[in-house]
């Protein structure tokens, strides 16, 4: 059975007398433990709310969360904020984008991480700071000891980054949610902690859901790969398949409008036109077609359902065709 | 540093006429200055310490390095934005250090610059028809209505962007769209030279393929010369002919786009191809990556020697701490700063692990790895 | 491209143009956000009833407010204070004034008064920090020290020092010990915006693109710098109105009993509290109401320009 199991959940944004937003719109997925699943999109595309609402984190104001999300079998959204709280330190990790701001300035990191410890796993102040040393060392930060009596200011942002591993990893949780790990570190550094990830997650039963808008960073890290347009998933594959034969338009364009570092120079790149400002609602038919080269007549009329094809999950009337096909009839 | 073999060696070449620009060993510090009343220096940023390169006329230059490496400084001291401590940048013939007041204004109608942020970098308070304008204005192209207005509609349609554009302002714009109205002012002036800065890191993937591809439009019908300054190598390596990778304040390799890729010989090249993400799960899980310890070091106390030896894994006992490496031609139009450039590449050397330890942290050093739009210079001007 | 999907196309299009060939400049764009803000509303409704009843409070008072009138005189005593009768809406204040014309011409006297400090404390303290801002160096160092001079002094203590100053108090002392306060805020304050502004990307691509040094001054630097000023003058009116109540209900105002200044109403009714609560009461609520007024109306105009805000 799955660990993780989101069913058809929807998040709309929209105070009193504010037209509401719909940023997430019914998303369904499952997270098997020891699996690695990437949610990718833009800006916009409603990865982050979703993993805001399974970590129950969205504000109560304002916010409307439906559908469910089971964790291990318990449901999620209707827990008890206190319940919740117990769940996110011990089962549920989070790894934010912002290592500066999600970590407290006037708190040493040592205390952030003992705190953890202590709170989740009752252990006493002596075996916490053991047990945080241990962590650190873990999560690759040179002399833990000296760092632990350090504030986030005065490490480096890779080094914050790996102190929030650090402190997510703290109580063993069963789930680790990435949101945009890397995006504000370089490439070099940005190396380091997928790497450091990717260690962390292999041969244990953590699962981890990768949240990020760049698709090399999934390439290399994930077993499925979720692909969000506009608060829903519009293709859904394994690893492999997803990148050797991307179906759904958007997808495909996405790979197509990315330099990569391997192709040949002269290629000149197939940009997606327009912007999601061209969107049309999910209501009105396929949000992507005003943007896509293969939309029909049917795709402004109904709006396309998630549908199984081969062994992918696709949300499209005209799907590219399979890089094989197309090479025969080509 | 030995400034003057490297300007024989390019005086010498005979397709000199045909440079744009040339920079000679250009440097940027800035002091760090402390006190209440009376400032003290207590100390420099080495942001750009020393960079020797060469543009020709038509081609397109990429400068890659991560943030603090001193590129976005690079960009901005060759237009004179900061004022270089040392060394020249000569455009067209031109001594960029000797030109004041007027004259340097003047000269900058051919060298513009397109920033990374599209919303920032427009004047909010300004339409699109008079941030245009603006520029034209100044170098006394704006004379005649019909000619400004014609020239309006000619540079919005060659930046996609439709004519009611002219009379909105820049917060009504996406990202996208903004980015091409700061194309569309770079261009009013009819420039030579564009310094594009990061000009595609803050859009959407989708959105950044259609500036890139614009931005190469723009350069066949114009004629243009661009120094592309970006941190995504791979973005670089589509739009560039010819590549400077910086590390700390210097260049340490520059080759043509594809001999970079082919064979990089410096090990800071060869560590950040190997870091950057290919969207190929079949290319993610062969290639061997070379993963670097620790951060940068400060810009304010670069390490002595190559300023790579402390992170790079090829590192020798003799030399690599002690002698700053020149910029050396291996093979022809292919500079590397590496002492060991011949031995690493013919495999006399063997790769060895780092030990973290050894990496000097930085104390909260300006820049130290910070990232975003953390630079040396936003860093110090805040 | 079907047919359908073509005509959606070009709908979004024609909404696009509709939307604003005019464009949404950043102050429309403001005003806009304004109006949706009840907060802004009732702040603009108060002010504009405050601007409205000052202006024309010579016309709309029922009874000359500098004539003690004998039928209120009469009955005086120290008991008793006459309370509403015919022809005195409010009844008579402690000295046989009708109240309610006094509390109106007051409106106009506190509306000089928080005006023109204002005013005065914006114009010197722009100039100063403007100055500041434009030179930087030793000009930006000696201004900055005076400035921190004035600020380190709790800001009524510095009116009254000021006021205390004048061998006489009146009207003008008043509003020079006021917008003394005002000076060093709006002097660092634009000094603050500008410095800000002018390491900003647009200040730079101004410069890039060889506009001239003052050009870029006065349309970029200038007036982006500004937007903080006015919120915060408006945030002055309400300190100003209340700090020049304080200085004459401390005895330190226009000391002419005939003229009505609603700090020196509240200040003369002390005594007498006890026998007519209005006389203390009324005034106060005035002065509390216009500066909440004035400060509803600024900090949603704060809210309103905040660039985060905006989408």
């Amino acid at each position: 059975m799955a660990l993780l199991e989101v069913r058809d959940l929807s998040v709309v944004f929209g105070r009193k007398r504010q037209k509401p937003f719909t940023a997430v719109d019914g998303v369904s997925f499952s997270v098997a433990a020891g699996q690695t699943v990437g949610l990718v999109g833009e800006s916009g595309c409603g990865k982050s709310v979703t993993s805001l609402a399974i970590m129950g984190l969205l504000p109560k104001r304002g916010v409307r969360v439906s559908g469910s999300v089971t964790f291990d079998g318990t449901e999620l959204l209707t827990l008890s904020d206190k319940q919740l709280r117990d769940r996110r330190g011990r089962d549920l990790g989070m790894v934010f984008q912002d290592p500066l701001t999600s970590l407290n300035p006037v708190i040493p990191i040592g205390l952030q991480v003992t705190e953890v410890l202590r709170r989740h796993r009752g252990l006493d102040h002596k075996k916490a700071q053991a047990e945080a040393t241990e962590l650190l060392n873990k999560v690759g930060i040179p002399d833990p000891n000296r760092r632990l009596s350090e504030y986030p200011h005065q490490l480096s942002g890779g080094m914050r980054q790996r102190a929030l591993i650090a402190i997510a990893l703290a109580c063993q949780p069963r789930l680790l949610i990435a949101d945009e790990p890397t995006t504000a570190l370089d490439v070099t550094i940005q190396a380091q902690i997928l790497n450091l990830l990717k260690e962390l997650v292999a041969g244990t039963d953590t699962a981890l859901i990768m949240i990020t808008h760049d698709l090399g960073v999934v390439a290399g890290l994930c077993d499925e790969v979720n692909v969000l347009y506009a608060g829903r998933v519009v293709e859904r594959a394994a690893r492999h398949e997803l990148f050797a034969d991307p179906r759904h338009p958007y997808t495909h364009g996405l790979l197509g409008s990315i330099p990569r570092l391997d192709s040949a120079r002269s290629a000149k790149l197939a940009p997606i036109t327009g912007s999601v400002a061209d969107n049309i609602p999910w209501a009105d038919g396929c949000a992507f077609a005003p943007r896509c080269p293969n939309a029909l007549q049917g795709c402004v009329e109904q709006p396309p359902e998630l549908e199984t094809q081969d062994t992918r999950l696709l949300r499209c009337y005209n799907p590219v065709l399979p890089a094989t096909t197309a090479a025969k009839e080509g | 540093m030995t400034v003057s073999s490297e300007t024989t060696m390019e005086t010498d070449q005979p397709a000199s006429d045909d440079t744009l620009l040339r920079l000679e060993d250009l440097k940027v510090h800035f002091p760090i200055k402390r006190g209440i009343v009376l400032d003290r220096t207590v100390g420099y940023v080495y942001a750009v310490d020393g960079v020797d390169l060469r543009i020709a006329r038509g081609e397109t230059y990429g400068l890659v390095g991560e943030s603090g490496c001193g590129k976005t400084t690079l960009g901005r001291g060759l237009l004179r934005l900061v004022e270089p401590t040392g060394g020249r940048a000569v455009f067209d013939g031109t001594d960029l250090s000797t030109l004041h007041g007027e004259q340097l204004r003047r000269i900058r109608r051919r060298m513009q610059m397109i920033f990374q942020d599209p919303l920032s970098s427009l004047d909010p308070r300004q339409s699109v028809e008079s941030i245009l304008v603006e520029g034209m204005r100044a170098h006394g192209l704006d004379n005649d209505r019909t000619a400004t207005s014609a020239r309006l509609r000619e540079l919005l349609s060659a930046v996609g962007l439709p004519v009611t554009a002219l009379r909105k302002y820049p917060h009504e714009f996406s990202g996208g769209q903004r980015q091409r109205i700061g194309i569309a002012r770079s261009l009013a002036v009819e420039p030579d030279l564009i310094v594009a800065d990061e000009p595609v890191s803050a859009l959407d993937v989708s959105v950044q393929a259609q500036v890139i591809n614009l931005l190469e439009e723009l350069q066949t019908e114009f004629g243009l010369t661009y120094l592309v300054i970006a941190h995504d190598l791979a973005v670089v390596r589509h739009i560039s002919d010819r590549i400077g990778v910086m590390y700390l304040g210097s260049i340490v390799e520059e080759t043509d786009a594809d001999t970079l890729y082919q064979e990089p010989l410096h090990p800071y090249t060869k560590a950040l191809l190997s870091a950057i993400p290919v969207p190929d799960p079949v290319v993610e899980d062969q290639r061997e990556q070379i993963l670097l310890a620790g951060d940068l070091p400060s810009p304010s106390a670069p390490p002595s020697g190559c300023r790579f030896h402390t992170r790079c894994p090829w590192r020798q006992e003799t030399r690599c701490d002690s002698e700053r490496p020149e910029l050396r031609e291996i093979a022809p139009g292919h500079r590397v700063a590496c002492h060991w450039a011949e031995d690493i590449a013919a495999g006399k050397i063997e790769r060895h692990a780092v030990d973290v330890e050894l990496v000097k942290e930085t104390e909260a050093g300006p820049g130290a790895g910070l990232g975003g739009a953390a630079s040396v210079t936003e860093m110090l001007s805040t | 491209m079907t047919p359908k999907l073509l005509q959606r196309r070009r709908e979004r299009i024609d909404e696009l143009a509709d939307a604003g060939d005019a464009g949404v400049s950043l102050a429309k764009d403001a005003l806009r956000r304004m109006r949706a803000n009840p907060v802004a509303i009732t702040g603009a409704i108060i002010v504009a009833l405050f601007v409205v009843l000052a202006i024309l409070a010579p016309f709309l008072a029922p009874k000359d407010p500098r004539t003690q009138y004998a039928e209120l005189k009469n009955q005086l005593t120290p008991e008793s204070i006459p309370g509403p009768m015919p022809g005195f809406l409010l009844g008579s204040d402690q000295y046989g004034y009708d109240l309610f014309s006094r509390l109106l011409v007051g409106a106009q006297q506190t509306l000089i008064v928080g005006v023109l400090a204002t005013l005065i404390g914006v114009a010197v303290g722009c100039t100063l920090g403007g100055l500041a801002g434009a030179f930087g160096g030793w000009v930006d160092t000696a201004l900055m020290r005076f400035t921190d001079i004035l600020l380190s002094f709790p800001s009524i203590l510095l009116a009254i020092s000021v006021a205390a100053l004048f061998a006489e108090t009146n009207q003008w002392t008043v509003i020079i010990a006021v917008s003394m306060v005002a000076i060093p805020v709006f002097a660092r304050l634009l000094r603050g915006a500008m410095l800000a502004q002018r390491h900003s990307d647009h200040v730079l691509a101004a410069t890039a693109l060889g506009v001239r040094r003052r050009t870029v001054v006065f349309r970029h630097i200038l007036p982006n710098a500004l937007t903080p000023v006015i919120v915060q003058a408006t945030l002055t009116l309400a300190t100003s109105i209340i700090d020049a109540a304080a200085l004459s209900f401390l005895g330190l105002g226009d000391p002419d009993p005939s003229r009505a200044e609603w700090g020196l109403m509240l200040a003369e009714s002390q005594q007498f509290i006890e026998v007519k609560p209005e006389l203390a009461f009324l005034p106060a609520a005035a002065i509390i109401i216009v500066a909440l007024g004035f400060t509803l109306l600024g900090e949603s105009l704060r809210e309103a320009l905040d660039p985060k805000k905006r989408r």
